[in-house]
């Protein structure tokens, strides 16, 4: 791949929240929610960023898309036809709006994020209006196209989201996120609120979106089944950090990460004959308040040695486009999938 | 949904919310009470044979009879006709003051609670300071300074009243700025003053606009008593709370001279009321009842 089919390029990205006590309301600590993560996705890429609840998967998804005010790092967006990238953490508030064009985000609950007080015709067509594209009637007929696009009826426009079923709300989120044909989308969680069988045709359906108009995934999620079933690519995240980084089937075979040994051995397969050496790691997720010293995930890790405790593993890449965070990551002989 | 019968093309928002209040029994009641009032103000001069203000000395005091039904007051005129007339005033002033506390009190509540920061701290103290002034002596202050007459009473009641839409639309501002799709909005690109618009002020209005039907019901009890402290309407003019204040002094001779404006003020709140609770059950589409 060269330089050049890169779309999107995370540098160190950082988002803390300030907690404020006391009466005065000063800042008596930071919630590091991501702490300098980077990436680099290709076009047509579908990236799984994975992890636990808390660890800032949605935090960073939206800190790419600028809907949170990263604290620093740079996000670089490679758009069509520009050889400089917009770099959306600074970019002045009339580019982002241009750029809302191209970086779309679909939620995980599509009973929040769809405006209960409007119609699914105006929702969907909304997008067209704000960027004042198309007369009325033709945001109609487009609104029509997608909702067809993604098996909703023409005649469900005049409808209001409290009518339809979960996936069927999903599905018109999936519509507006389309509506402007963007580069790329991020996708939050965005089965996870959904039926398995409902979770099933809507990833097929984001599937066969992407071959049809050549879009590009973040996929943010807890759900390995779901990242081995739609990922090229995946990023493990651990208290605002990414841990390791690799081609989906490289990552699930050949783990480098205590902790993706661990994630990945809490998938399920469908055979009552398979018995598996579950990894259970103790303990909860630390404080992202106060993360531990050293290598973050060293109070659960069962490989840890002194170097752990006392010094932050660099975020190393071990082969090429395989990073991991990790002081014995080639020193292990973790388990996976294939042996 | 399974009973309903397929609609053409897209319904907007208000037609649904006017369809829905077909079937509720309180807006049935509510509207028909605003109907009449609103009929009285218009036509009421046509339904009537005496005069609001012509004063007859043979007529006075007669309780309520065929030709005066609700009886004639201190001054021998019939009661039901100045209250007829009254209705002109009652929905003027209800009206055009809660005109004057929406406009004023949504905008304001929507700035401090979406913008946040200095302009929420400094339209919220201008609150807090509006608020330490005891309504009673503000409204007096106000409607002494200006004078009497129904627009000083409308200027006087509208300056009171809407701080409390404030600092109610701030708050749902604040729980509504929240919401997914408010984020959902800003993704797609939307600016400020849509987000405010579209997508926030109609999820506040709810609770706004019960306090509205409420706030006619208040205007008209603080016009009232403008009226009776002698600063609102002026006499002879048959408004209710004037009507209602000098009734108060023949209660011994003649009950019904205070107590029919009351009632004419009580079915008036109870009609805004109805009409309120309803608009809010069906501004709201989810409150719809599924088959």
């Amino acid at each position: 791949m060269t330089e050049n089919s890169i779309l999107l390029e995370i540098r160190n990205l950082k988002k803390h929240f300030p907690i404020y006590k006391g009466i005065f309301r000063s800042a008596a600590g930071w919630v590091k929610a991501v702490d300098g993560i980077s990436l680099k996705l290709k076009k047509g890429e579908v990236l799984g960023l994975v992890g636990e609840s808390g660890c800032g998967k949605t935090t960073a998804g939206r800190s790419i898309l600028r809907l949170l005010e990263p604290t620093a790092g740079e996000v670089l967006f490679y758009s069509h036809g520009q050889a400089e990238p917009i770099n959306v953490t600074t970019a002045p508030p009339k580019v982002i709006k241009k750029l809302r064009q191209d970086m779309q985000i679909i939620y995980q609950d599509p009973q929040s994020s769809l405006n209960e007080r409007m119609t699914v015709g105006s929702i969907v067509s909304e997008p067209l209006l704000v960027h004042k594209i198309g007369a009325p009637s033709d945001r109609e007929q487009e609104a029509e196209k997608l909702l067809k696009a993604v098996g909703l009826e023409g005649d469900h426009m005049a409808r209001y989201p409290h009518q339809f079923s979960g996936g069927q709300r999903q599905r018109i989120a999936i519509a507006r996120a389309l509506c402007l044909k963007p580069k790329l989308i991020i996708a939050d969680e965005a089965v996870s609120a959904l039926d398995v069988s409902i979770q099933a045709q809507v990833l097929l359906l984001l599937k066969e979106l992407q071959n049809e108009f050549n879009l590009t995934y973040i996929f943010i999620t807890h759900d390995l089944a779901v990242v081995r079933y739609i990922t090229n690519r995946v990023a493990v995240m651990y208290l605002g950090r990414i841990v390791e980084s690799a081609a989906t089937e490289e990552l699930f075979n050949n783990p480098q990460h205590p902790y993706s040994e661990a994630l990945i051995s809490a998938v399920p397969v469908p055979d009552p004959d398979y018995r598996v050496r579950r990894i259970l790691l103790q303990g909860d997720v630390p404080s992202p308040i106060d993360p531990p010293p050293g290598c973050h995930f060293h109070p659960r890790c069962r490989y840890a040695e002194d170097i752990c405790r006392n010094e932050t593993p660099t975020y190393r890449e071990l082969s090429p486009d395989r990073f991991v965070s990790c002081h014995l990551a080639d020193k292990l002989n973790l388990w996976s999938f294939s042996k | 949904m399974s009973k309903s019968s397929p609609r053409k093309r897209a319904e907007t928002h208000l037609k649904g919310a006017l369809r829905r209040m077909q079937t509720d029994k309180g807006a049935l009641a509510g509207t028909g009470i605003i109907v009449i009032l609103i009929f009285l103000a218009a036509l009421g001069r046509f339904i009537t044979p005496y005069d609001p203000n012509e004063q007859n000395y043979d007529e006075m005091l007669l309780p309520p009879s065929l030709s005066h039904p609700l009886g004639t007051d201190q001054y021998g005129r019939d009661i039901a006709t100045r209250i007829i007339y009254g209705c002109r005033y009652a929905l003027l002033i209800g009206v055009a003051v809660v005109g004057i506390h929406f406009v004023v009190g949504v905008s304001l509540g929507l700035l401090a609670g979406y913008y946040g920061g200095y302009v929420e701290t400094i339209i919220m103290r201008l609150v807090d300071v509006m608020l330490a002034i005891p309504s009673v002596v503000l409204a007096v202050a106000i409607a002494g300074f200006l004078g009497g007459g129904i627009q000083n009473v409308i200027i006087a009641v509208g300056a009171i009243g809407w701080r409390a839409y404030t600092r109610l639309v701030r708050a749902e501002v604040l729980s509504a700025k929240e919401q997914v799709f408010v984020e959902a909005a800003r993704a797609i690109g939307c600016g400020d003053l849509r987000i405010i618009l579209r997508h926030i002020m109609p999820y506040t209005m709810a609770p706004v606009i019960a306090y509205t039907s409420l706030g006619i019901a208040t205007a008209i009890l603080w016009s009232a008593a403008l009226s009776f402290l002698g600063m609102g309407a002026q006499p002879p003019t048959p408004e209710w709370g004037a009507m209602l204040a000098d009734g108060r002094e023949y209660m011994q001779d003649g009950w019904w001279i205070a107590t029919f404006p009351g009632v004419a003020i009580m079915v008036t709140v109870l009609g805004f009321n109805f009409f309120g609770d309803a608009l809010r059950n069906a501004l709201d589409p989810k409150t719809e009842k599924r088959i």
